[in-house]
C-alpha cells in the first residue's frame, strides 16, 4: 500500500451532510462518581447483538463479582457476568424496550463486592488467545451498538487492515461518558491501543475527537505525541468537526481516512477497525486484572434529573436506583431514554437494568419530552442536505407510504443508518427517520416472503 | 411512574419550523415593500393588504370546505399574498388583485393539496393568469414619485429604449415596474437576509442571475441592465427559490436555475413579451420533478446513483 494512503491526515476528510444538534454537554467538567452496589442487580441475557446467552446459574447459587452467569456456544455473542457478590434469587423473564422478552438473572448483593477467586489476568500472547480472552471478558462495542468485540477484532484473513480508529467523537447531545473516559482514564486508552495494535499488527491509529472537547484533545495529544507513551509514533489525535453524526462508524471512517465503506459492507472492507474509546480502555484494564466487564460509566442527564453527572455503575443496576443515586427526579419524568436523544431508545419505565453498551440514561420532563405535531412537507430539502449518507429522505418517505419496494431499493433505503438527522432538521417536524425505519422493516419482510415463496 | 412518551428516535428537534421560515421570508420582503411605498405611495401598501387578506381568507375557507387541518398559522398564505402584490403594478384595480389572490390560493395551491403540494409557485401562476386575463391593466406602469417624466404610464426599463434609465436609477428602483420589483437594492438585501438565516441556499439566485448576465452579454446586451431590470431579482431571489417548486438536490438546483436563466434571456430577446422571468420560472417549476429524479445524489458507499441496493 502506498504511503499517502497510510499517512496521518492533518485535518479530517470531508463528510457529507450532518446536523447542527445542540451539545448540551452539561456533565463534561464533573468527575465521574462511583455508585455503590445496589441491593439487587438484574443481569440480562441479551446485552449484545447476536445470540442471547442462557443462564448458567440457578436460584440459590453463590456468585461473586465477575462470575459468569450466562453464556452460549454461539460465536456471535458475549457472556454476561455478575456485577456484585451475593446469591442468585431467581431467573425470570424481563420485557425489553423492543417488546421482546429476555431471560434475566436476579442477584441479591451481600454488599461485600467480593471478586470471583478464579479471576486472574488472562493469557494473551497470541491473537487467538487474545480473542478468546476478549470474548471471555464479555466485551461488546461500548459506544452503544453492543456488537461483540471479539467478532469485530477477528478480521477475515483476506482483509488487510491498516488503520485502527478510536471513536471519541461522542456526537450525541448530553453524553459525556467517553469524554470523561479520556480525561480520567487516558493511560488505559493508550495501553489498550498498544495491546490491540501489537496483536493485530496495525501501524496507524487515529483517535478521532470532536472539536467540542478541547481538554480531551489536549490530554490525548500529550500522550499520543509523547515518545514515552507512544514509542512507535503510531497513534495520532485527529480533531473532528462537531457535527452530528460524526461518530457514526461510516462517517468516522470517511473523516479519518477519506474512504467510503461500500454499501452493505463492513469497516474491514475499507481497511479499518473502529473501536469505542471505552472499549480499548477496558481491554487494557482487563489484561492487567482479568476482571470482566461488570461496570459501566453512564451519563445521567435530562431536564427531569436532579443532579446530572457521570456515574460508574455496576451493570444490571435498575435504572430507578441509578436515578435515586443522582438525587432522584426533580419533576415527573415523561420520557426516559437509554442512550442519547438522537438514537436512544425510549423506555416505558425505569425498572429495566443498565446494560453493557449503555452510555447514557436521560430523563426528560414534560416540556422536553413532548414533540410537536407533524405538518405537511414543504419540500425545503433540509433532510436531503443533512443526510450523512447522501440519501433522499423525501423520496424514501414517498416510497414507504406507497409501499413501493422498487423505489425504496432504487433510493437505497438500506444505506440509511437511522441517525435521525433528517427528522431533527425537518421544520415540518415530520417523523422521517421513523418512516424510513418502518420502510426498512417492510422491505425486509417482503424480501423474506419472496424467499419463502421460492 | 405512568404516562411515558415512548416515541421513536430522534427525541429532539431543531428549532426551525415552517412558520418561522415563512416569517423570515416575510421579513426579507419588507425592504422591497417599503421601497414600493416610497416610490408608489400608500396605494402600494393597500394593495399589499388586499392581496394578503384575500390569500389568508381564501386559504382559511378552503381548509374548512376541504375538511382539512387549518394551515393559515404557517403564514405561507401571507407570503403568497405579499409576493403577488409586489408583482403587480401599483395602479391596479384592487378587484383584479383579489381575483389574482383567489387564483393563487384556491386554484394553484389548495386544489393540489395545500402547502408543499402545488407544482407551480402560486404567486407566480396568479401573476401569469392576471397578465393573460388583463394584459392592459397589468402593464400600465405608474411612474415613481421621483420620476421627472410626467406621463402617467411610463415604459419599464425592459420596454424603454436603451439609455432611458441610469444604472443608479435601476439600482435604487427609480423607474416604472411592478411594485416590488423595481428597487434592486431592497431585493438583494432581502436575499442576503434569507441566505444568512439559512432559509435559502445562494445557489439558485446566483446561478440564475449569473446565467442571465452572461448570456445577455454574449448576445450583445448590457448585462447590468439585464440583471437589474424587470422581474429578474424578485424572481430569482423569491420566486425561483420557492421550496415546493424547486429541486431539493444540489445539482438539481444548478440545472433548474441555469434553465430559468437561459429561458429568461431567450424570451426577453426573441419573443413579443418584453419580460420572461415569470414564464421561465413556471416552465422550470414544471420540470422540477424530472430534474430532481435525474440528479439524485450518489448515496454514500455506492458507485453509481442509479444502482439498486445490493
Amino acid at each position: 500500500m502506498d504511503r499517502s494512503k497510510t499517512a496521518f491526515p492533518r485535518r479530517p476528510f470531508f463528510t457529507p451532510g450532518g446536523a447542527k444538534v445542540p451539545h448540551r454537554k452539561h456533565t463534561a467538567s464533573s468527575e465521574s462518581v462511583i455508585m455503590p452496589s445496589p441491593e439487587e442487580v438484574i443481569i440480562l441475557m441479551q446485552q449484545h447483538i447476536g445470540a442471547p446467552c442462557k443462564p448458567c446459574v440457578s436460584a440459590g447459587d453463590r456468585v461473586y463479582v465477575g462470575t459468569v452467569v450466562g453464556d452460549t456456544d454461539n460465536y456471535v455473542s458475549a457472556p454476561v457476568h455478575s456485577s456484585v457478590s451475593g446469591t442468585v434469587k431467581k431467573i425470570d423473564k424481563v420485557t425489553l424496550p423492543s417488546g421482546a422478552k429476555s431471560d434475566a438473572v436476579f442477584i441479591e448483593s451481600d454488599g461485600q463486592d467480593t471478586p470471583d477467586p478464579d479471576i486472574k489476568p488472562p493469557k494473551a500472547d497470541t491473537l487467538e488467545e487474545f480473542l478468546t480472552a476478549v470474548r471471555a471478558a464479555g466485551l461488546v462495542g461500548l459506544g452503544g451498538a453492543g456488537f461483540p468485540a471479539h467478532v469485530k477484532l477477528n478480521v477475515p484473513k483476506d482483509k488487510e487492515i491498516d488503520t485502527l480508529i478510536i471513536n471519541c467523537a461522542e456526537c450525541e447531545p448530553y453524553i459525556t461518558a467517553d469524554h470523561r473516559e479520556m480525561l480520567e482514564n487516558s493511560w488505559a486508552v493508550m495501553s489498550g491501543i498498544y495491546a490491540v495494535t501489537e496483536l493485530l499488527g496495525i501501524d496507524r491509529v487515529i483517535i478521532g475527537i470532536e472539536g467540542n472537547k478541547p481538554d480531551a484533545i489536549r490530554v490525548m495529544k500529550e500522550i499520543a505525541d509523547n515518545e514515552k507513551y507512544d514509542p512507535k509514533d503510531k497513534v495520532r489525535v485527529l480533531t473532528l468537526k462537531s457535527s452530528y453524526p460524526q461518530g457514526a462508524e461510516k462517517v468516522l471512517i470517511k473523516a479519518c481516512t477519506g474512504r467510503e465503506v461500500p454499501a452493505g459492507k463492513l469497516p474491514a472492507d475499507a481497511g479499518c477497525i473502529v473501536m469505542n474509546v471505552a472499549s480499548v480502555a477496558f481491554i487494557s484494564t482487563y489484561l492487567k486484572t482479568g476482571m470482566p466487564l461488570v461496570k459501566k460509566r453512564l451519563t445521567i442527564d435530562g431536564s427531569a434529573v436532579k443532579n446530572p453527572q457521570n456515574v460508574i455503575v455496576p451493570i444490571g443496576t435498575p435504572i430507578s436506583k441509578v436515578m435515586e443515586f443522582c438525587g432522584g427526579y426533580k419533576e415527573e419524568p415523561r420520557k426516559l431514554l437509554m442512550g442519547g436523544p438522537m438514537m436512544g431508545l425510549a423506555l416505558i419505565d425505569d425498572s429495566l437494568p443498565v446494560l453493557k453498551q449503555n452510555n447514557a440514561i436521560l430523563a426528560f420532563g414534560e416540556k422536553e419530552a413532548r414533540l410537536e405535531d407533524e405538518s405537511a412537507c414543504i419540500r425545503c430539502g433540509r433532510c436531503v442536505s443533512t443526510c450523512p449518507m447522501r440519501l433522499m429522505p423525501t423520496k424514501l418517505c414517498e416510497a414507504v407510504k406507497l409501499r413501493d419496494f422498487d423505489k425504496m431499493k432504487k433510493y437505497q433505503i438500506n444505506t440509511c443508518m437511522e441517525c435521525g438527522s433528517c427528522s431533527f432538521a425537518c421544520p415540518a417536524k415530520r417523523h422521517i427517520a421513523q418512516t424510513i425505519r418502518l420502510g426498512k422493516n417492510m422491505l425486509r419482510q417482503e424480501q423474506n416472503k419472496q424467499k419463502g415463496d421460492k | 411512574m405512568n404516562k411515558m412518551y415512548a416515541s421513536s428516535s430522534p427525541h429532539i428537534r431543531a428549532t426551525a419550523s415552517t412558520r418561522k421560515i415563512m416569517l423570515d421570508v416575510i421579513i426579507s420582503l419588507v425592504p422591497a415593500a417599503i421601497a414600493s411605498v416610497v416610490y408608489f405611495g400608500w396605494r402600494a401598501l393597500s394593495l399589499c393588504g388586499v392581496c394578503i387578506l384575500t390569500c389568508v381568507v381564501t386559504e382559511y375557507l378552503c381548509r374548512i370546505v376541504m375538511k382539512r387541518d387549518q394551515t393559515i398559522g404557517d403564514l405561507s398564505a401571507v407570503v403568497t399574498g405579499l409576493l403577488l402584490a409586489l408583482n403587480l403594478p401599483s395602479g391596479l384595480n384592487p378587484l383584479i388583485a383579489v381575483f389574482g389572490s383567489v387564483v393563487a390560493i384556491l386554484v394553484v395551491k389548495q386544489m393540489f393539496g395545500g402547502i408543499g403540494m402545488n407544482f407551480v409557485n402560486p404567486a407566480l401562476a396568479a401573476r401569469i393568469v392576471l397578465m393573460v386575463s388583463f394584459p392592459t391593466a397589468m402593464t400600465t406602469w405608474t411612474n415613481t414619485a421621483f420620476q421627472s417624466v410626467d406621463a402617467v404610464s411610463s415604459a419599464t426599463p425592459m420596454a424603454a429604449p436603451a439609455g432611458t434609465y441610469s444604472y443608479l436609477d435601476l439600482l435604487i428602483g427609480n423607474h416604472g415596474g411592478s411594485m416590488g420589483e423595481t428597487c434592486a437594492l431592497a431585493l438583494v438585501l432581502g436575499g442576503i437576509y434569507l441566505v444568512v438565516r439559512g432559509v435559502i441556499k445562494p445557489t439558485i439566485p446566483v446561478v440564475y442571475i449569473g446565467v442571465v448576465g452572461l448570456l445577455s452579454f454574449v448576445l450583445g446586451q448590457d448585462p447590468v441592465v439585464a440583471v437589474l431590470s424587470g422581474g429578474l431579482l424578485i424572481g430569482a431571489i423569491f420566486m425561483a427559490t420557492d421550496y415546493t417548486t424547486s429541486p431539493v438536490t444540489p445539482w438539481g438546483k444548478v440545472i433548474y436555475a441555469a434553465g430559468c436563466g437561459v429561458l429568461t434571456v431567450l424570451i426577453r430577446t426573441y419573443s413579443n413579451n418584453p419580460e420572461g422571468v415569470s414564464f421561465s420560472i413556471l416552465i422550470m417549476n414544471i420540470l422540477t420533478p424530472l430534474i430532481e429524479n435525474m440528479t439524485a445524489p450518489r448515496p454514500f458507499g455506492s458507485k453509481k446513483s442509479k444502482e439498486g441496493a445490493k
